[in-house]
């Protein structure tokens, strides 16, 4: 072959090769886009534009007068009925009060969709009922005592960059100072963490941008560290504080080690917010009670109530929070009761703290999407106050102090902080956000929604006069929190907003004396002064105090465990699950370990043999990897009681200190032969016990 | 010796004839390669779907066959299969899907040798291809009876479910479901290399048999009576 010919055949076999490689990759990728093709059945119907016939116009008048319904309240139900298979757009986590758990419900169906236990155990879910070694049961301790409820207030969702990743969700227990960890991809709470300096909080959970610390801010001022002062010395001993729980994003846990707190004055710290862009390294908690009055009705003393409003301004606490971070980093910070505590002395020392006049007996603060403003709502001034990061920092830099407070905190002077004042209505409480630059402020004593312009960048935004009430929307009645679609991040998104009622008085039929509370859906979907309820929600399981709404599609749930034999408490393969084949029951002196395979519709082992007094370690792992096949195990006479969903493993410890017959069952309707989803515990009795004695007795 | 080796070949194609008969003797030859690599190509591809239709799997439940392997919701059909005494599919045609890529490149191999034999018995090397399509189908048919004519009979539900034959194409069911089975792409492949294969045929006897019968009328007169 001359050397042209051997170019030639070269070439033409290195262009066979790509050919044939490019066949192969054109095939596969059919023959996979093939296979997802033919996967992509069910789901929603198609849905082709409508046009109604007189007919159907007739029918639906029909329905309509029937049911004594009127256009809007078409329009209503049209807007929020989601037809079976239909998923909602976004969902919303609500706290559940004091149930201890987190409701999710879909927006806008507003249905159920299900709870996370949190602080309570639940049995569904198998929280806190897995024995002696009980994560659920252990983390609920407080100095050793169990304190199995919680009074979940604020719920947070996990930020990147000021907006919901949807990766995690934060929730606060106001009744025990605690904080939980709640990982989104399964729905399961992860964490709890018990904060050792206070007794009680309340601005628990909020989230700095990016989700590097959770602020949790005191309330009922202790003395710091679980310390005992009479209150004749509230001044002198008594502390609030506000925790910052540094997040370890990749564990999916609060960093404890990280963590630090700062020492406040004994003024009742209560909501807080992070700044963000403009105002990113700030945060911003309210106050009341700055008049430090310590009640005492039974002497004739006034009550809080009145002792506790009596000043015109309470503060806003202004805190440098990445100053902090330095401070607490270079070793400053002082431990009470083993947790690092920035005092207040450094605090005003390294200019971390500063204090501004806010109306009084305000609750939330709430910083605007672009991170340039703050709003406060006093709930005893009938005005929203909005304060400028910039004249903030203006203000410090330029040392513009109207004085100090008895602690030596400097208090910024009021005016020049301030950016406007809005009169709203009685009782503004909370603010939230949406995406035509208006603000949403509930008002508690007017039972209403009120809508307002935001100034400034937003100006351009609606057609309105800047920081103006638009227009109130009754809601029924005495709204607390609100809650607008992603209304308290960098990008909210409108469309729908959640009036959280306290009462719901005559809304639904009567439930005896105790009442569902009421969650109300507003579309906020068109501008100007149309800003109609679409739908009335019962909530019959606690009293829900905040809740954050985040689009479905951030969410990347799973909808089975990634392997079988999943520990979920450390979200990784766990070594201990024993496999298919491997079922049985091993002895080791008085210590059983039971390897359990649970199936449709069968447990392996079906009998399990011990002593009486023996230690039974069993171990339990679902084999089903297939969507919804969820099995249950339950121990009738051993409070065991597990959720076995598909791929999970379980490891529990008891002592078998009772000596009888247990069936042990699936408590998941898992299958038709369900029933026959069981088996039999045997506890043989001691030699001479009272449970060998009773058939001879008989 | 040589004579048989040239019989068994047949006659190597005279330089001149090859210039002046280019498309002649191409022919074959392209058809014969293009077919060895849908052989080749279809290992990578599905050669039989089986859908499962029931209420409670909305999405359904899907079954791929490839030459070697099993995919999809193998597990789960597994699963239910259990309670009608069926044994687990992955038991099923464990020599052939374990010894198919061996094969198919075999098959590949005896494609290719067949452009090089220039007499009758290139059918033969291309034989396996030809017939591969037809085997594979029986195989299945074969596997699938086997398995529903075999039930545990102390399986939970073996007293309402019969042995049965699932459906190897077309639609089928048992209890609640409805099937669904069909040939895949991969499949396809390998019935286009057969048809291709006896396409070639014809082209391959156009141009051979004139030069294996000169060859032949040649030997005959080389040797004596």
């Amino acid at each position: 072959m001359t050397p042209i010919h051997q170019f030639r055949t070269g070439i033409t076999a290195l262009l066979a090769l790509v050919g044939m490689g490019a066949v192969l990759e054109f095939t596969t990728s059919t023959a996979v886009a093939q296979q997802e093709g033919r996967r992509r059945r069910g789901g929603a119907a198609e849905t082709a534009p409508i046009e109604m016939t007189p007919d159907q116009i007739a029918r639906l008048t029909k329905v309509a007068n029937d049911r004594k319904l009127n256009v809007d309240d078409l329009l209503a139900a049209a807007k929020t009925y989601t037809p079976s298979g239909r998923h909602d757009e976004f969902v919303l986590f609500s706290s559940g009060g004091q149930s201890g758990q987190v409701f999710a419900i879909g927006v806008p169906s507003m249905r159920l969709l299900r709870s996370i236990a949190v602080f309570t155990p639940e049995s569904w879910q198998g929280y806190g009922f897995s024995g002696l070694d009980d994560p659920v049961q252990e983390r609920l301790k407080i100095n050793g005592k169990s304190v199995p409820w919680g009074d979940t207030h604020h719920p947070a969702l996990s930020e990147s960059r000021g907006e919901y990743d949807g990766q995690f969700l934060f929730i606060g227990d106001k009744a025990n100072a605690r904080l939980a960890v709640i990982d989104l991809r399964d729905w399961e709470t992860k964490q709890v963490v018990k904060n050792p300096l206070t007794v009680s909080d309340h601005g628990a959970a909020f989230v700095t941008p990016d989700t590097t610390y959770v602020i949790e801010g005191g309330q009922y001022a202790t003395v710091l560290g679980y310390g005992y002062a009479p209150p004749e010395e509230y001044k002198k001993s008594y502390r609030g504080m506000v925790t910052m729980w540094k997040f370890d994003r990749e564990n999916g846990r609060i960093d404890i080690d990280n963590s630090f707190a700062l020492e406040l004055p004994p003024y009742w710290q209560d909501l807080a917010d992070a700044g963000k862009f403009a105002s990113d390294g700030w945060f911003f908690v309210n106050s009341f009670n700055v008049e430090m009055a310590t009640g005492g009705v039974q002497k004739g003393d006034p009550p809080f109530e009145a002792g506790a409003s009596k000043r015109d301004m309470d503060f806003l606490h202004i805190v440098d929070w990445k100053k902090a971070e330095a401070v607490f980093k270079s070793g400053k910070a002082k431990k009470i009761n083993g947790f690092p505590v920035i005092m207040l002395d450094t605090s005003v020392a390294e200019g971390v703290l500063y204090f501004a006049p806010e109306p009084k007996s305000p609750h939330g603060v709430d910083v605007t999407p672009n991170g340039q403003y703050m709003v406060v709502a006093g709930k005893l001034d009938p005005h929203v106050t909005v304060y400028s990061i910039e004249k903030v920092k203006k203000a410090i830099a330029d040392k513009k102090f109207s004085g100090k407070d008895d602690y030596g905190v400097p208090i910024l002077d009021f005016d020049a902080v301030k950016e406007a004042q809005v009169e709203l209505g009685l009782g503004p409480l909370h603010t939230q956000f949406d995406d035509k630059g208006y603000a949403y402020t509930s008002l508690f004593l007017d039972s209403a929604v009120a809508r307002w312009t935001l100034g400034g960048e937003y100006e351009k935004m609606h057609a309105e006069q800047p920081w103006k009430l638009v227009t109130k929307t009754p809601v029924q009645y005495n709204i607390g929190h609100l809650c607008a679609a992603e209304g308290d991040t960098a990008k909210p998104a409108g469309k729908y907003l959640i009036a959280m009622n306290k009462w719901s008085v005559d809304r639904f039929l009567t439930t005896g004396p105790l009442l569902p509370q009421n969650f109300q859906l507003v579309d906020i979907g068109a501008p100007g002064t149309t800003m109609p309820v679409l739908y009335d929600m019962p909530i019959g399981v606690g009293e829900p105090h905040y809740c954050q709404m985040i689009n479905v599609d951030k969410l990347k749930s799973w909808k089975v465990y990634p392997e079988v034999g999943w520990n979920s408490h450390t979200q990784s393969l766990d070594p201990r699950a024993p496999k298919k084949g491997q079922e049985g029951v091993v002895r080791e002196g008085n210590k059983v370990t039971v390897n359990m395979v649970a199936i449709r519709s069968h447990f392996a082992p079906e009998h399990v043999m011990v002593n009486e007094g023996d230690e039974v370690v069993w171990r339990i792992v679902s084999t089903e990897t297939t969507v919804d096949a969820t099995h249950g195990f339950c121990i009738g006479g051993y409070n065991i009681n597990l959720s076995l969903e598909p791929g999970k493993f379980i490891e529990v410890r008891f002592i078998a200190d009772k000596a009888g017959t247990y069936p042990y069952y699936c408590t998941e309707f898992c299958s038709a032969l369900h029933l026959e989803m069981m088996g039999y515990f045997h506890v043989k009795p001691k030699a001479g016990s009272a449970a060998e004695e009773k058939p001879t007795k008989q | 010796m040589a004579s048989f080796l040239e019989q068994l070949i047949g006659p190597r194609v005279p330089v001149d004839d090859l210039r002046t008969h280019r498309f002649r003797y191409a022919t074959p030859t392209v058809i014969f390669m293009l077919a060895r690599v849908l052989l080749l190509v279809s290992i990578f591809l599905p050669y039989w779907h089986m859908e499962l239709e029931a209420p409670q799997y909305p999405d359904g439940l899907y079954l791929t066959a490839y030459v070697n392997r099993l995919t999809e919701d193998v597990k789960e059909i597994d699963g239910l299969n259990h309670y009608i005494g069926m044994r687990p599919l992955g038991e099923a045609a464990a020599f052939e899907r374990a010894s198919s890529i061996w094969m198919m490149i075999a098959m590949f191999l005896l494609v290719e040798g067949a452009v090089f034999v220039h007499s009758k018995w290139a059918v033969l090397l291309a034989a396996p291809a030809i017939g591969f399509p037809v085997v594979f189908l029986a195989d299945l048919y074969y596997w699938m009876a086997k398995f529903g004519n075999n039930l545990d009979p102390h399986a939970p539900l073996s007293a309402s479910v019969k042995p049965f034959t699932p459906t190897v194409i077309g639609e089928g069911g048992i209890g609640q479901f409805k099937t669904f089975a069909e040939m895949g792409l991969g499949y396809w492949f390998a019935v286009a290399c057969a048809v291709l294969t006896i396409v070639g045929f014809y082209f391959h006897r156009r141009a051979y048999k004139p030069l294996y019968e000169a060859m032949a009328a040649k030997l005959k007169e080389a040797q004596p009576a």
